[in-house]
């Protein structure tokens, strides 16, 4: 038989170039390039590209960045498991007594997402403030007398913020994999005597783990990097990683130390999540 | 006549399946040729290899004595009616059958002429302005025929055009196809899965089974004699009759416990006998049933077992009363035709010369 | 159940409350005379956004916000467009593994992508400007183009191509006279989209940008001043409501840019 070139190959690429060259440019270069950066030394405005792994170790053993790392992660990890928490019932209620106004109801529920992050993280700072909404709204209806203080500056600040924040992401990923459960399941769960309970975590929630999964990765993975806020409402207890980077890349002048703390982030990142894969899928493979 | 499409010991696989396994073909021009056999049998890739929308693995396909090598589709002489239509649906009638005219240089006059003319031709006069998504799966059938058409290839391909249509639609459809075939003259080249569409409208057949060609011939040759057990029972019901060989002379003589022993001329038998394997078929409206009260001492003797009611057909199912086997008996319900009951004793017969047989 | 139902009812609105109270601040006190952000309320008054018109800065912020997310969201459209047409039509080696690369942006943090370009535009000697902004929001915006358009390309027929090959027209001819039009919907709701987070992104912009501010990193300015903060409200209830309603087109368009196959050819 004879060969016959694969036509698909050359018109997929050929059209595939531009973005893909697009993204090797200003994705990966860059990235590279602070990989690399992270290795050399900085003096003031002078970039010393001798090898060295003083910047990981600097991460990895100053009080100052790991108190940041632990920090961060908590706040995260704290962060994923309320939004999630709250995401499942939504995503429940709206694919299970959605019915025909489904799609609306996605479409409310993440549309804040797409309007100004900016915006919606300052808003906490007005809510959360000494004289902010929060406190002058009980005050006026005599609830508290003084106002709040451990509400606002600190981690709790950033905790509430971020899972008002991103609550609404984590419904998606959960929306989409109840979606998938073939409804003739629950029917035949019922057949065979489940009860309501039973059938949820029996059938159900097995079923929707990997939505599960996603959602806790859509939110963990960008919020253990969020820089605005923090910056906003942490004050100076409620700092992230990303605070830092932006401190030593830009007053303390020391890029390779912020190169670093970035590739320890990721890095860290990557780990925790490649695990809590891995975690769930050995679980999962029970059913 | 003239060959017009010349399909060369082509192959085409797509990684294990072998879906067009060294298939040949000679297509007259202006004949209505179509390509028969059961899902998955190769003959839509066969139809979109002519078209261009496949290239060979093996072989060579010419039209016109022209070698279709690397010639892509749209510089093809044929033209295609996809299975569902693919009428473009932001277009209107009017511009999905002009547009094909585009890459010509014609006149806005001319163009319009050749657009009535087409949708005339197709039973759609004055329908220009229709948008594509008010109109019926009839309708969008015909504007894709007309869109062809008006193009004037040499070959037409069709693609199962008329599997998505209601049975009456279906049917007007076919004779309509079939006078539109021959008004304007041009080689039709249709795929399809059903046999009765096949033999309604064309003037040649070929049935394919699993990438290859089994036979090629006329409707009523492929009905009264088919080449093989598949084919014959691909082509309408056929009642299959096993016996043993006891003679292989000038006539081969088969002994069946039904009919005893039958007499048949090497003409009625296909293939060659290899192992003395033998099984005659005969076709169900060619037994002939009748009453117990008929005389005659060719019948044989048969209960009704079970019958099927098709409105102008009936079909009963028959235990013959010298062994247990079951034959299929059609019986037209027309004028003084008497009518049988399950349970019911009769009498059958068949004429030797309408039996068919194959070797293995 | 449906007990369990009706209690997940309320969950479901309650929610959709909480989602939005927070938003509900500020036309609240965009409108209300105090200065001071808290309640209670003291009066009525349109003066914050009156001073929205005399502010020079922000007239400069909202014009360079204007370039960067027309340029973006056209680039990135553009882009996203090869990628997902190349992604939804062909199979080829590497496929997968280059998707993957071009779509990451979605999920590495903002911060490191800012880092990471300054540092390379600081390498080059290029100075930072608009074009800096708009090639970082390019970036950030083609991965969510490439989504929306696979879904477009996803739902376009195969044998509409096949057909206009058929009647004699080439490659290019068949992109413009029917892939184009028939996925139209889908380039409307990418460049709404692409518009829209180009308009409200912060971390890229304020990192990338030299002395052109775009609205986001102006807005950010503003927060250092307290007196300043109803008229932040103010511009944040205008930005809102410009998010929203180009949000709520790009889902009319993307609804229809999704519409099934089937509904269209019968």
């Amino acid at each position: 038989m004879k060969f016959t070139f694969n036509n698909d190959t050359k018109n997929g690429w050929r059209l595939l170039s531009a973005p893909f060259i697009y993204s090797l440019l200003l994705l990966a270069a860059p990235l590279s390039l602070m990989f690399l950066l992270s290795f050399w030394t900085q003096d003031y405005l002078v970039l010393d590209k001798t090898f060295t792994l003083n910047n990981y170790i600097e991460a990895f053993t100053q009080p100052v960045y790991q108190l940041l790392f632990s920090r961060s992660l908590t706040i995260s990890l704290t962060v994923t498991l309320f939004t999630v928490l709250l995401a499942y019932p939504m995503a429940y209620f709206i694919s299970f007594y959605g019915g025909e106004r489904k799609a609306l109801w996605l479409f409310l529920i993440t549309i804040p997402f797409w309007t100004s992050y900016l915006l919606r993280m300052f808003l906490w700072k007005v809510i959360l403030g000494y004289n902010g909404v929060f406190n002058s709204f009980f005050i006026w209806l005599q609830v508290i007398e003084e106002p709040m203080t451990f509400i606002l500056y600190n981690t709790n600040a950033v905790i509430i913020a971020l899972t008002h924040g991103w609550a609404p992401f984590a419904i998606l990923p959960i929306f989409v994999s109840l979606e998938k459960i073939d409804r003739s399941l629950l029917e035949a769960s019922k057949d065979l005597g489940d009860g309501p309970i039973q059938q949820f975590f029996r059938v159900i929630l097995p079923l929707s783990a990997p939505g599960v999964v996603g959602a806790a990765l859509i939110i963990f993975i960008p919020t253990v990097g969020d820089y605005i806020t923090p910056k906003l409402v942490g004050g100076t207890e409620g700092l992230m990683i990303a605070n830092m980077i932006q401190v030593q890349f830009s007053k303390a002048n020391n890029a390779p130390l912020a190169a670093a703390l970035s590739v320890s982030s990721l890095m860290i990142v990557a780990f925790i999540s490649i695990v809590f894969v891995l975690i769930n899928r050995k679980y999962l493979r029970r059913y | 006549m003239v060959n017009q499409v010349q399909v060369k010991n082509v192959y085409r696989n797509f990684g294990a399946v072998k879906a067009v396994d060294g298939v040949s073909i000679e297509i007259k021009k202006g004949e209505f040729f179509s390509l028969l056999g059961p899902s998955g049998c190769g003959k839509t890739t066969l139809l979109r290899l002519i078209a261009g929308f496949e290239t060979p693995n093996f072989g060579e396909i010419l039209i016109d004595s022209k070698s279709m090598k690397d010639v892509e589709p749209n510089l093809r002489p044929t033209n295609m009616v996809f299975q569902n239509y693919a009428i473009f649906p932001h277009l209107n009638v009017e511009e999905n059958v002009a547009y094909g005219l585009r890459k010509k240089k014609l006149s806005k006059d001319e163009k319009l002429e050749m657009i009535n003319k087409s949708l005339n031709l197709v039973g759609l006069s004055g329908l220009n302005n229709r948008s594509s998504n008010a109109l019926s799966g009839g309708q969008k059938q015909r504007v894709a025929l007309a869109r062809a058409l008006i193009l004037k290839p040499k070959v037409l391909l069709l693609d199962e055009p008329l599997s998505a249509l209601d049975k009456k639609l279906r049917e007007q459809m076919q004779s309509e196809l079939r006078h539109l075939q021959r008004a304007v003259g041009i080689t039709f080249i249709l795929v399809t899965h059903d046999q009765e569409e096949a033999l309604t409208m064309s003037d040649k057949v070929a049935v394919m089974f699993d990438g290859k060609v089994e036979q090629i011939a006329s409707p009523r040759e492929l009905y009264e004699k088919p080449i093989s057990q598949r084919v014959a029972s691909f082509i309408g019901a056929m009642n299959f009759i096993n016996g043993k060989v006891i003679k292989d002379d000038k006539k081969i003589i088969f002994e069946t416990k039904i009919f005893g022993e039958l007499s048949l001329s090497k003409k009625q038998i296909s293939g060659k006998n290899q192992n003395g394997k033998l099984t005659l078929g005969i076709r169900p409206e060619l037994v002939s049933i009748k009453s117990l009260k008929e005389a005659s001492k060719e019948l044989m003797m048969g209960t009704v077992k079970d019958i099927s009611y098709f409105g102008e057909t009936t079909y009963y199912k028959i235990s013959c009363d010298k062994s247990n086997e079951l034959l299929t008996v059609s019986s037209q319900n027309s004028f003084g035709q008497i009518s049988f009951k399950v349970g019911e004793q009769v009498k059958f017969k068949i004429d030797i010369e309408s039996v068919v047989g194959f070797f293995d | 159940m449906s007990r369990a139902s009706k209690y997940l009812k309320i969950f479901a609105y309650t929610y959709l409350i909480f989602l939005y109270a927070p938003a509900l601040l500020l036309p609240i006190f965009s409108f209300n005379s105090s200065q001071i952000i808290s309640f209670p309320l003291t009066g009525f008054t349109t003066y914050w956004f009156e001073r929205l018109l005399y502010q020079e800065t922000l007239h400069e912020a909202f014009k360079n916000s204007m370039i960067v997310a027309i340029s973006s969201s056209i680039l990135a459209t553009t882009l996203g467009v090869l990628a997902s047409r190349s992604s939804t039509r062909y199979n080829f080696t590497g496929k997968q593994i280059s998707l993957t690369f071009i779509l990451a942006p979605l999920v590495l943090p903002e911060i490191i992508v800012g880092v990471s370009l300054l540092t390379v535009l600081i390498q080059l000697g290029l100075s930072l400007n608009l074009w800096s902004v708009v090639l970082g929001h390019t970036l950030l915006i083609m991965p969510f183009s490439i989504l929306i358009m696979n879904s477009a390309f996803n739902n376009l027929d195969i044998s509409l191509e096949e057909a206009s090959m058929d009647l004699g027209e080439n490659q290019i001819g068949t992109f413009f006279r029917i892939i184009l039009p028939l996925v139209f919907p889908g380039i409307m709701a990418s460049l709404l989209i692409g518009f829209t987070l180009s308009l409200d992104e912060f971390i890229i912009a304020f990192f990338l940008t030299g002395t052109e501010t775009t609205l986001p990193v102006y807005i950010w300015s503003l927060f250092r001043f307290p007196k300043e903060l109803p008229t932040t409200m103010a511009l944040g209830t205008l930005l809102l409501i410009v998010s929203l309603i180009l949000l709520s087109l790009s889902e009319y368009f993307r609804r229809r840019s999704a519409l099934s196959k089937d509904s269209i050819l019968n």
